[in-house]
């Protein structure tokens, strides 16, 4: 079942930067994903680990997501990092290099014992797997089946050229085969795909033209390295007033629809059914975080009541 | 002692003068004339020239126990006060007051001549070491803060007779005649000298580029000019025009001014004839693309921007959306220029920007004006004036003196610098009175003042983060705990005098 959960925007904040952490709660971004890998020098990522435990323990009013990138499971930190952070109660877990099935499988059954040891739901850990490999790209498909955690798949664009040898260039003609691997994968298995940062944070017109490719694409958001990113980044998110307005219509002819007692009507000449409604959903929950309509769009205006 | 409208205790006397303490920003109205100075007539038709700074301090009859001033314009790239200080020294003149529009870091060279007595006082805002020693009780010499408008006050009252003026005239001819805005030393506007060419008993133009008569545009004219007297340099451009002018990319900053940008959206003043003041730094120009931004949206012509004037208002002249702008002084090279060649462009005195003593200053006349804080507390009151150890840093500038004028008047300030909250229970020093300040604004949300309540509604209605000021003072506070006060002595070191001349706050010195 597909998440209607917003996640246009995902923020790296560094793990090891106090005055960084204090302003997560300031930021309009959908989710943080708090960093202990890459952002972390070695010699910090034990203090790392204890200052983002606490910050997230003194977080109280959350008003975002909150993911946390753990270093690779292949690394001698990981348990550590996963032990420190889980009983602070992220939302999930931003697994890097995930170039298999199976690694995303390992950190799953790490996660069912946490919860059982916290008291909490087994499932209530997320997991956003990093795509980031040659090979993580040939198995997205697979990865994105391996776990109901998944909330999507994230298209990792800078390690993803390293392990190609190749460069990152501003138009991404070298990601394109990547990226649609990645789409299909998620999309496949009916969960979010979430594409890569973008480096410059000084050159706002390409941002916004990658953003509007990977929209165009199918990706449902995209990872940031600046706070200054966000608001892009949702303006090209951002519905357009028609489309709207045709969602609300949908919505009505829906409604109309069951209480004929049918799943199918005709709008405008044009045939609406479910997926048509989950698009006219997720048109209206997106206004809605940018204060174009007030509607809350639930399962039962989708799917109908038994 | 006597605790003013603010809760501030105030003594009677300092430095030999009474002081009145400030009861609110309306109602004292002075009764007595304008200050005067003795008529002159010269009747020859030659050269005003004396030579060189030390015949000039001779010609202008200096003497022990009187008051001289400069103006600030050349900023931290001035010379001349420096140099002068050094002659009048030399001369063995003693117990000189300065009364100068302001004192800058640079003249920290002043500082062996205050230990010497040769410098007894001064009559105006000081940024730097000086005000930092005599914080701390390592030098003896009386300030007293003044804002903009209220310096202009003091010298055309009269409270402040300044004997001698000398004047730094980077374009000046022999005459007398001159301007700022050509020449090796071009600052621009001299807003703050023109009080001084009206009121000071006697006026030296000291220029580092004599032109052949006439000296045009005049700024100044040859007819309140009594000598010229030349130097090599009067400062060192780099410095004179080194404001920050390119917008912050602080990820905090921006937010604060995006917030700031939904306060002046929401007064619903940007239609036509908008009028506008903000000062250099990067969050305040930040605020400013936000407005020129919504000017251009939604075809504004706005009547005027004030102030220190920065390229961004020029270029917003230039596109039409301003009527004027009101230049007091130049914070920038491309405002240097334009001051130069438009006359949409134009210089006022510091007595017509904010002078609270005249037919109107031209900050009656503002919508908004955004302003800067050190610090602010919960009754909306901020220090511009004193930073974190309790030290005399700063000046008021025209901070008061907007903030009264302004109908909106919007304070913006991170919530937290280094590891201390910037919204307190009381702020350190007062430098503005908190029923002068509309709106406080902080990335981590908006303070509407209460006598403001139609805008609080609107912005709340914009769906904007409104908090109590108590609110956030909480929120931050959980961040970063409760500072230890700061202990002072009960010696006063200097005075900050508010826009009107009562004494709104003091400085104590700071125990070691």
């Amino acid at each position: 079942m597909a998440d209607y959960k917003l996640r246009r925007s995902l923020l790296y904040v560094p793990g090891n930067m106090p005055s960084m952490l204090q302003n997560i709660p300031l930021f309009q971004c959908d989710a943080v994903q708090i960093d202990l890998e890459d952002a972390v020098p070695l010699a910090e990522k034990d203090a790392a680990r204890i200052l983002v435990r606490r910050f997230l323990d003194n977080y109280k009013n959350r008003n975002k997501e909150i993911l946390v990138r753990i270093n690779g499971l292949d690394t001698k930190w990981a348990l550590d990092d996963l032990k420190t952070v889980l009983p602070a109660i992220p939302d999930g877990i931003r697994l890097p290099k995930a170039d298999s099935p199976e690694i995303v499988e390992h950190l799953d059954t790490m996660l069912t014992e946490y919860e059982e040891e916290l008291g909490l739901q087994v499932g209530f850990f997320k997991i956003l797997p990093s795509i980031e490999t040659a090979e993580g790209v040939l198995n997205a498909p697979k990865t994105a089946k391996a776990s109901t955690r998944l909330i999507g798949l994230a298209f990792g664009a800078e390690d993803y050229t390293a392990t190609m040898e190749i460069n990152r260039t501003k138009t991404g003609e070298e990601l394109f085969n990547a990226r649609m691997n990645v789409l299909w994968g998620a999309k496949a298995a009916g969960i979010q795909a979430i594409d890569s940062i973008f480096a410059d944070v000084n050159d706002m017109e390409s941002l916004r033209k990658e953003t509007e490719l990977i929209k165009k694409l199918g990706f449902t958001g995209k990872c940031m390295i600046n706070p200054r990113q966000i608001d892009i980044i949702h303006d090209v998110f951002a519905p357009k007033q028609e489309e709207v307005d045709y969602a609300l219509e949908v919505i009505e002819a829906i409604k109309r629809a069951r209480e004929m007692g049918t799943g199918v009507i005709s709008l405008k000449g044009k045939m609406i059914d479910r997926p048509v409604v989950v698009r006219a959903a997720r048109v209206l929950n997106t206004a809605r975080a940018h204060g174009m309509v007030d509607v809350v769009i639930n399962e039962e205006d989708i799917n109908g009541t038994e | 002692m006597v605790r003013n409208s603010v809760g501030r205790l105030i003594p009677e006397t300092f430095a030999g003068k009474k002081l009145i303490p400030y009861s609110d920003p309306w109602s004292l109205q002075p009764h007595a004339e304008r200050s005067t100075r003795a008529i002159r007539r010269i009747t020859h038709n030659g050269s005003k020239l004396v030579g060189g700074l030390r015949d000039a301090i001779i010609a202008s009859g200096l003497k022990d126990g009187m008051t001289i001033s400069t103006h600030h314009s050349l900023r931290n790239g001035d010379y001349l006060l420096n140099e002068l200080v050094k002659e009048i020294d030399a001369l063995g003149i003693r117990d000189i007051k300065i009364a100068s529009s302001s004192v800058h870091i640079v003249h920290a060279e002043l500082i062996p001549y205050i230990r010497k007595g040769t410098i007894t006082g001064f009559e105006c805002g000081v940024n730097g070491l000086i005000a930092e020693q005599v914080s701390k009780g390592e030098l003896d010499c009386p300030i007293i803060v003044r804002s903009h408008g209220g310096r202009a006050r003091s010298l055309i009252t009269g409270e402040v007779p300044v004997d001698v003026a000398f004047l730094a005239a980077p374009y000046c001819d022999e005459y007398g005649n001159f301007n700022g805005f050509y020449g090796p030393s071009a600052c621009g506007s001299l807003g703050y000298a023109l009080v001084d060419a009206q009121h000071a008993h006697k006026v030296v133009a000291v220029t580092d580029n004599l032109v052949p008569f006439p000296a045009v545009p005049v700024g100044i004219p040859q007819s309140v000019v009594d000598f010229v007297c030349q130097v090599p340099r009067l400062g060192d451009p780099k410095k004179i025009v080194s404001s920050t002018t390119k917008i912050t990319t602080d990820p905090i900053g921006l937010q604060i001014a995006k917030y700031a940008a939904m306060v002046i959206e929401a007064t619903g003043y940007v239609k036509d004839g908008f009028s506008f003041q903000t000062g250099t730094g990067g969050i305040s120009l930040a605020v400013a693309e936000h407005v020129r931004n919504m000017m251009r949206r939604d075809k504004v012509k706005g009547s005027f921007g004030l102030g220190g004037i920065t390229g961004y208002f020029v270029d917003m002249l230039e596109e039409g959306l301003f009527e004027a702008l009101f230049d007091v002084q130049c914070f920038d090279l491309k405002a240097v220029q334009s001051i130069g060649r438009n006359q949409k462009h134009v210089e006022i005195t510091a007595g017509t920007y904010a002078n609270p003593f005249n037919c109107g200053a031209t900050v009656n006349r503002l919508d908004c004006v955004i302003l800067s804080a050190t610090e602010t507390d919960v009754n909306f009151n901020v220090n511009v004036n004193t930073e974190s150890m309790g030290y005399l840093l700063h000046n008021t500038g025209g901070h008061c003196d907007a903030a009264a004028g302004a109908k909106v008047s919007i304070v913006v300030c991170p919530s937290i610098r280094g590891r201390l909250p910037m919204v307190r229970d009381e702020v350190t020093t007062i430098s503005t009175p908190g029923e002068t300040v509309g709106v406080i604004v902080t990335e981590r949300g908006i303070a509407v003042n209460d006598n403001l309540p139609d805008l609080k509604a609107e912005l709340i209605k914009r769906g904007a983060p409104v908090k109590d000021i108590r609110q956030l003072r909480d929120e931050i506070q959980a961040v970063t705990g409760v500072p230890k006060p700061i202990e002072f002595e009960d010696k006063v070191v200097a005075l900050i005098e508010y826009r009107d001349g009562s004494i709104i706050d003091v400085i104590r010195q700071v125990k070691p």
